[in-house]
């Protein structure tokens, strides 16, 4: 099954280290991962995708960052509700007579060209995880050269 | 001052009274700083010397065990010590040299990743990357290391900013926001267990280490005893009982009494406190204890749970709760007939040897030593078969004169760690129960006792084998006694070529003579004892089985 779990750290080096190797001493891999400093600069929080084999397992990684002197808190999205977004920054293959096809798509899903040169377009898509999925088969049609993410994004709500 | 000054003062603060290490090239300040300072600095043989020191001195005092080595391979030296202290939960704090600031990461000179390395198997450590944080990190280290679940921290010093200069501040509060051990358990859930105390007809308590590193014997006596319920004890909490009282089960697990182990299967009502249901204990999980509810007690919420299903968990130090428990149960059960029961296995089930005449056995020497110590010693041990059987043949009465390997069984451990424990508590007797095989781990560290006069008192039960692995090898490997037979040098000549004290024993009647003559010696003494070489540890359960299915179990 796959959790998101999001922690509160301090804000200094080694910390990821840390966090990331709980996982990793397990043999499971993080699925996704996303950092960034917090209001607070002395704190970041972080957004871990994972997929857990094994519950018990996850629950004590879970219980084991919790006891890692620099982590604040741990929330397992699991258990409870919270918004997700990810961002994508596609690299597509546009001609100018692709627009009214891809403006339907936009209609259906958060996106916008946010870059044209030629015939190579950079599209910025944001949505939950089902959507971004579904926004990203309607772009293939169009042919993807290259795209990132930044994993997904989870907040408490 | 400098860093260096800045440092030895921290540590002074603390209240650290003796340091074991080892200089090198990227410590050169820190030992600078040392020559002329107020406290008292042990010089080991071997990196790993000085860590198993700091780990048997904390182990014996309760206090945090200081070690210090330089860069690289000194820092390398220390993992094995460091890793033991983390799975024994003991604090200590290791501080290491590092490469200049500017040179970290660049393969410099003696240089290793020593954050890195120990990140696992420290509870936290520091790199130091400006003097101005290095008072506030060392009395962090130092709360960090004593608190809570005890371990080790580690804090890696580059030497450059060992020289540099920087105002001494010693922060006098301290308070980490990410860290806050609960040491109160909650009420409502002590109001629970204490109601299924009451009602329990087979209750057992099972404790463990963290009886001791929350000093709550003698509240765990008196629950026992207004219970009326049975105590087993992890290897980790041997001494946190007193292992002659009447209620008594001694250890329980892989090599544990048979009727501990029954009784803890059999029981209705476990009383888990600071321990952790190791493999070691449970044996095979799903058969474990299928009638019992369990209570556990725990200061760190990630051991419970983790191996068996919990009905009362309850967070917090052993001694506030064992307080609040006693205060909590209303009705005491009546577990005589349950006392009753266990009463005719203690007589079925005798922890029991046979003499074979000629050789020694080495469960007779250590009923010797009981005899002649009654649990005043502190006895340190290694790891394998001789360590098992010191858990059995003899009684530890008193907290923290039970030293030994637990969670990382690392053989090399006893002897540095006696050193340590003696030089703590020079007035008591330090014995450490060793093999051939892993008393020529650390060998080296006779150096050190003699140099420094640490007077400790090694037993060698030689049975020219690496004992343990061969008990496994003939029980599950047909016999084939692959590179399990092991020599030795002379241990007599060997102790006296250091300046130490060598003796012989070969046959029962000198044994008493021997362990009378080592004590009444004011110097390191190797006492030798040829013991039968294939003599096994019973009872045993096998890895993985259940743990009531002992080889062995019955007399």
């Amino acid at each position: 099954m796959r959790h998101t779990i999001s922690v509160l750290v301090e804000n200094k080096f080694g910390v990821l280290a840390r966090i990331a190797g709980l996982f990793s001493a397990r043999g499971y891999n993080i699925s996704s991962l996303a950092v960034s400093e917090t209001l607070d600069p002395t704190i970041s929080y972080m957004t871990i995708v994972v997929e857990a084999q094994d519950e018990k397992i996850l629950e004590q990684i879970n219980k084991q960052l919790n006891k890692l002197i620099d982590v604040i808190t741990v929330t397992d999205f699991t258990k409870k509700e919270c918004i997700d977004r990810e961002l994508v920054l596609a690299k597509i293959v546009y001609t100018p007579k692709d627009k009214q096809k891809l403006e339907a798509i936009f209609n259906k899903y958060v996106g916008k060209i946010i870059y044209h040169k030629g015939d190579i377009a950079i599209i910025e898509a944001v949505g939950n995880q089902q959507q971004i999925k579904m926004l990203l088969e309607e772009l293939n049609k169009f042919g993807i050269k290259e795209l990132v993410k930044t994993g997904k994004l989870a907040i408490s709500n | 001052m400098n860093g260096s000054r800045i440092l030895l003062e921290s540590l002074k603060k603390e209240g650290v009274e003796v340091i074991f290490g080892y200089p090198g090239g990227q410590v050169l300040p820190i030992f600078d700083a040392l020559y002329d300072f107020d406290v008292k600095f042990i010089l080991t043989r071997h990196e790993q010397g000085a860590a198993h020191a700091a780990d048997g001195y904390a182990r014996a005092t309760g206090k945090v065990g200081v070690c210090l080595a330089t860069s690289g391979p000194g820092a390398t030296n220390l993992v094995t010590g460091i890793a033991n202290a983390y799975m024994d939960s003991i604090p200590m704090v290791a501080i290491t040299g590092q490469v200049g600031t500017h040179l970290i990461g660049n393969d410099a000179f003696q240089e290793a990743d020593v954050t890195g390395i120990t990140r696992p198997i420290t509870k936290h450590n520091f790199l130091v990357k400006d003097v101005k944080d290095l008072a506030h990190i060392i009395r962090e280290a130092f709360y960090i290391a004593s608190s809570g679940r005890p371990g080790p921290v580690l804090i890696d010093i580059p030497v450059d900013v060992q020289r540099a200069e920087a105002e001494f501040s010693w922060p006098e509060k301290i308070d980490i926001r990410s860290y806050q051990p609960t040491y109160f358990g909650h009420p409502g859930q002590i109001k629970k267990a204490a109601r299924l105390i009451s009602g329990a007809k087979k209750p057992i308590i099972y404790a463990g280490g963290g009886i001791i590193t929350s000093g709550a014997h003698n509240l765990l006596k008196e629950l026992a005893e207004k219970i009326q319920a049975p105590v087993t004890m992890t290897f980790m909490g041997l001494g946190g009982f007193p292992g002659d009282h009447k209620l008594s089960l001694g250890m329980l697990g892989m090599h544990g009494t048979a009727y501990a182990n029954h009784a803890t299967m059999e029981s209705d009502l476990i009383i888990a406190i600071g321990a952790r249901f190791d493999d070691r204990v449970t044996g095979r999980l799903d058969t474990f204890a299928p009638d019992a509810k369990v209570i556990h007690i725990d200061i760190d919420p990630s051991s419970i749970s983790k191996n068996i299903r919990v009905d009362i968990p309850i967070v917090g130090d052993a001694k506030n709760i064992i307080e609040k428990l006693l205060e909590e149960i209303k009705k005491i059960p009546d577990t005589s007939d349950w006392l009753k029961t266990i009463d005719s296995w203690k007589k079925k089930y005798p922890l029991t040897y046979k003499k074979s005449g000629k050789l020694l056995k080495p469960q007779y020497i250590l009923e010797e030593l009981w005899d002649l110590t009654k649990g005043d010693a502190i006895i340190c041990t290694e790891v394998g078969q001789s360590q098992m059987w010191a858990c059995q043949w003899y009684k530890y009465i008193t907290p923290r004169t039970f030293i030994s390997s637990g969670g990382l069984g690392t053989m090399g451990f006893g002897f540095p760690a006696a050193m340590g424990a003696k030089l703590a508590i020079p007035e008591k007797e330090v014995f450490n129960i060793a093999g051939d095989g892993s008393i020529q781990m650390n060998i080296q560290e006779l150096a050190t006792c003699v140099a420094n006069k640490i007077n400790v008192k090694v037993l060698i039960f030689n049975n020219g084998f690496l004992g343990m692995v061969r008990q496994w090898q003939e029980l599950f490997y047909k016999k084939r006694y692959s590179y399990t037979p092991i020599t030795s040098p002379d241990f007599v000549k060997l102790a006296e070529s250091y300046g130490a004290v060598g003796i012989r024993v070969k046959n029962e009647a000198d044994v008493r003579k021997a362990l009378e003559k080592a004590i009444k010696t004011e110097n390191t003494v190797f006492v030798e004892f040829l013991i039968e070489p294939e003599e096994n540890v019973w009872p045993m359960v096998p890895a993985g089985q259940a743990i009531n299915k002992m080889i062995k179990g019955l007399a």
